[in-house]
């Protein structure tokens, strides 16, 4: 497991005050169908856009809270890091962006049957939102509404 | 921050009656911010699923991940452990 002892020491100092936000209540939506007969998405926050779509901005204050739409049947392959962080080693990632925006995976848990189904778009973020209130307000609910309007019975989502 | 985002973001799509499974390289965020649904990763910053290339070493997290979707209360476990 990675520790907050390993971030840049400057990343360290600004996390020892950091306010982490609590959920509270812990909400709880409980599957409705078994894994083998469900639909996928996939939530990452690692910064990744196709080719021809905007990069994220590491300029905006508080975080860029925007995302990208990344269908289904993408080349994963072909995914650019636009992730500014120095709190990461980008190699792994950019050798194979399925590290963390692991689509060619799911498709393969799909055609083993494992899962149900993968849904025909995906959603990229980048995680370095310090003051999450647009993102909150805006940006997740947009992004969980087109998931529910999908049928989407299952997200998994993976930081960076 | 990424373990902070993926939690608010799972939090709101659960609200919309979606489950979800985030999985954390930062346990300590992960107590602290409290996603219903969380797997530990044993792996550095920037390797969420282990190692590049890798396709049954990261199908093997995925399927970890999901199976958290049979718990019947909010869970925070450490991959390779079982319960």
């Amino acid at each position: 497991m990675a520790h907050l002892s390993e971030l840049p020491f400057t990343t360290r100092l600004f996390l020892k005050a950091y306010q982490w936000r609590r959920i509270d209540p812990v909400p709880w939506a409980a599957p409705r169908k078994p894994l083998a007969e469900s639909r996928l998405a996939l939530v990452s926050t690692a910064g990744l856009v196709l080719p021809g779509q905007e990069p994220f901005d590491d300029g905006v204050k508080g975080g860029d809270w925007s995302y990208r739409e990344v269908p289904a049947d993408a080349d994963v392959s072909t995914l650019i890091d636009t992730h500014r962080s120095e709190s990461f080693d980008h190699a792994g990632v950019r050798s194979d962006p399925n590290l963390a925006f692991p689509i060619d995976r799911l498709r393969e848990l799909a055609e083993e049957g494992a899962i149900g189904s993968v849904n025909h778009r995906h959603f990229s973020f980048m995680g370095s939102i310090t003051a999450p209130g647009r993102l909150m307000a805006d940006t997740a609910p947009a992004v969980a509404a087109a998931l529910a309007a999908d049928a989407v019975d299952a997200v998994l989502l993976v930081p960076i | 921050m990424c373990n902070q985002t993926v939690g608010l973001i799972a939090a709101e799509i659960e609200r919309h009656g979606i489950p979800t499974v985030c999985l954390t390289l930062l346990r300590e965020v992960a107590e602290k911010v409290r996603p219903p649904r969380t797997l530990s990763v044993p792996y550095p910053h920037g390797y969420p699923l282990g190692t590049p290339h890798d396709a049954v070493g990261q199908r093997k997290v995925i399927q970890a991940a999901l199976a958290l979707l049979e718990a019947e209360r909010p869970v925070l476990r450490d991959y390779g452990i079982e319960e």
